[in-house]
């Protein structure tokens, strides 16, 4: 009898599960699953929507178009600088940032909701504030530079100007990750350090990181992925102007641009395998336990 | 604990960097919005002829006006959505032993990491196809999508940290099961849901390029979006006025959220992305 009603109780909390889950899993399948798919047969067609008579199975043309593109090359090449020089220099002044929140002595809290306001500001308006900063004439920035520069029509001062605006979004979101970390670092073990002569280098170095390790990974990976999708930035900054597109900005046009779906949708399942790639690498290559991972309840 | 007046000294000033740090492009843009078109150009960080013109301008303004109730409506009803779905999600992930679990969690930590650029070229298609270009719903559905993966993780490890037996005492003391989940452990979760909600309603607030891909027209375009398609009333006019003064209306709700609920969003971003 017991044992019947356990299993029945088992049988119920399952169904229970499965009910409770069903609408979140089918929104996700119904708009992330089924059009990824969807968007591999538009990639293996020509479909031009200026031309829809033209439309055609072309197998992997597209991609043979794609892939010996500059301007493609060029774009990915841009995404990959950014999201590399933007996710390292957000890892040491993150770093900085969460160390003076966690032990400021000073308005402690103050600071901690000042520093969510480029977390929460919407990116387009904060690109803004950055592109009058930066063009001659409204410009405060551009006011300091020689006279007659336009640092936004050149590609190297373009990318270090997106560069900038995307650390100076994303770090307090860094910050924020890597004081979480901080937060697991026993105080009594810096203090049993400091007891044995080591210096501030050598405690930071020798006993907070290897123990933030986990927290540091996590926030690199969740910081890279998104760094790899920059759009906002640079569409407000040069929308793409001066070889500065990237990945996402290049697919944009082609597809609202140019209403060629083919071609756009040939780069989004390229983007969609750049970015699995990357995640791959990160957790297979560096260890990491994602969230959620650990499951079971209490 | 004491700390000596220089330490004090030191740390204001980091303060004080911090602050400058966050503040910065946001002060110029509010500079910007406060000046007279004569003296927008003059390259002074305050300005020396203060008008309100560029906020009559864009209130005035009937797409800037509709964008921002296309804002409000959207995140809202993606928010409660997401919300509801997410919250049902994450207490069968913390609570509850079915199968497919562990397919449901990971399936959430891809939708959160998918570049939303994959998602552009099809759902732009299959939106015209379905007659969801240019609607509300065609925004509010990836919204809910990409706001799912945040609300599951956030709220089942907030759910794990609630001591369940209260439920069991309640049910003791001669309450039925669902009394003593409405009256124990809703009241205990709510703080959660309340800062799911808020971080759901950031994230729809802030996205451009759906919003920019899957619209067409004032119907459902949202503010960030309209902002980016000012131009000004005449070919020879600059819409950078209009551009700053539709940027800080559109900054404000934001930074009443985050001045309020500051240790509530920083829970939520940390035991979401890092505790799971």
């Amino acid at each position: 009898m017991i044992r019947r009603s356990e299993t029945d109780e088992k049988t119920a909390e399952r169904r229970l599960g499965l009910w409770l889950c069903a609408p979140a899993a089918l929104i996700m399948l119904l708009v992330t699953g089924w059009p990824i798919l969807y968007s591999v047969l538009l990639s293996l067609q020509r479909y031009d929507l200026r031309f829809p008579k033209e439309r055609a199975w072309i197998g992997l043309a597209n991609y043979g178009a794609v892939l010996t593109d500059g301007f493609w090359w060029n774009a990915f090449w841009v995404t990959v600088l950014v999201t590399v020089v933007s996710v390292a220099i957000e890892l040491v002044l993150g770093m900085l940032l969460a160390l003076a929140m966690y032990r400021t002595l000073v308005a402690r809290g103050a600071i901690r909701t000042l520093v969510l306001i480029p977390y929460g500001i919407v990116t387009v308006v904060a690109a803004y504030g950055w592109r009058y900063a930066w063009t001659p004439e409204t410009g405060w920035l551009a006011g300091m530079l020689p006279e007659g520069s336009a640092p936004l029509t050149e590609r190297t001062p373009a990318l270090a100007i997106i560069i900038l605006a995307e650390v100076w979004k994303t770090t307090p979101f860094m910050a924020l990750l890597l004081m979480a970390g901080l937060a697991v670092v026993p105080n009594d073990l810096l203090q049993a350090a400091s007891m044995d002569g080591a210096t501030l280098w050598q405690r930071f170095f020798r006993v907070t990181l290897p123990l933030m390790k986990p927290a540091i990974m996590v926030a690199l990976l969740f910081r890279t992925l998104d760094a790899f999708r920059i759009f906002d930035d640079i569409y407000v900054l040069t929308n793409g102007a001066a070889d500065t597109s990237s990945v996402s900005v290049i697919a944009y046009h082609n597809l609202i641009g140019g209403l060629n779906l083919g071609i756009g949708s040939t780069m989004s399942v390229l983007v969609f395998l750049t970015v699995a790639v990357i995640a791959a690498a990160f957790i297979k290559g560096f260890g990491i336990s994602t969230p959620g991972t650990q499951g079971g309840r209490r | 604990m004491e700390h000596s007046r220089g330490a004090l000294v030191r740390w204001s000033l980091v303060d004080v960097l911090v602050v400058l740090y966050a503040l910065v492009p946001v002060l110029w843009i509010t500079s910007l919005s406060f000046k007279d078109p004569a003296t927008f150009t003059d390259g002074s960080f305050i300005p020396r002829a203060w008008t309100l013109e560029n906020y009559q301008g864009i209130f005035d303004n009937a797409d800037f006006t509709r964008g921002l109730i296309n804002s409000i409506g959207i995140g809202l009803i993606a928010t409660l959505i997401a919300i509801v779905f997410g919250t049902m999600a994450a207490y069968a992930v913390a609570r509850l032993d079915f199968p497919g679990k562990g397919a449901l969690v990971g399936a959430s930590l891809l939708v959160a990491m998918f570049p939303q650029i994959s998602l552009v070229s099809p759902l732009f298609q299959i939106e015209r196809a379905l007659g969801l270009f240019d609607t509300w719903p065609g925004l509010i559905l990836p919204y809910i999508t990409f706001a799912l993966p945040l609300t599951i993780f956030t709220l089942s490890s907030f759910l794990r940290e609630i001591p369940w037996e209260l439920e069991q005492a309640a049910q003791l003391d001669g309450a039925t099961p669902f009394q003593a989940f409405r009256q124990v452990i809703v009241p205990l979760a709510m703080p959660g849901m309340v800062t799911t909600a808020i971080l759901t309603f950031i994230f729809c607030w802030n996205d451009f390029l759906f919003a920019i891909s899957l619209t067409s027209s004032n119907r459902a375009r949202t503010a960030p979006a309209t902002i980016s398609f000012f131009t000004g009333s005449s070919q020879f006019e600059d819409p950078a006025g209009s551009i700053c003064a539709a940027a800080v209306v559109v900054t404000i709700p934001i930074v009443i959220f985050v001045l309020f609920f500051q240790r509530r969003i920083v829970s939520g971003l940390t035991s979401g992305a890092v505790k799971g």
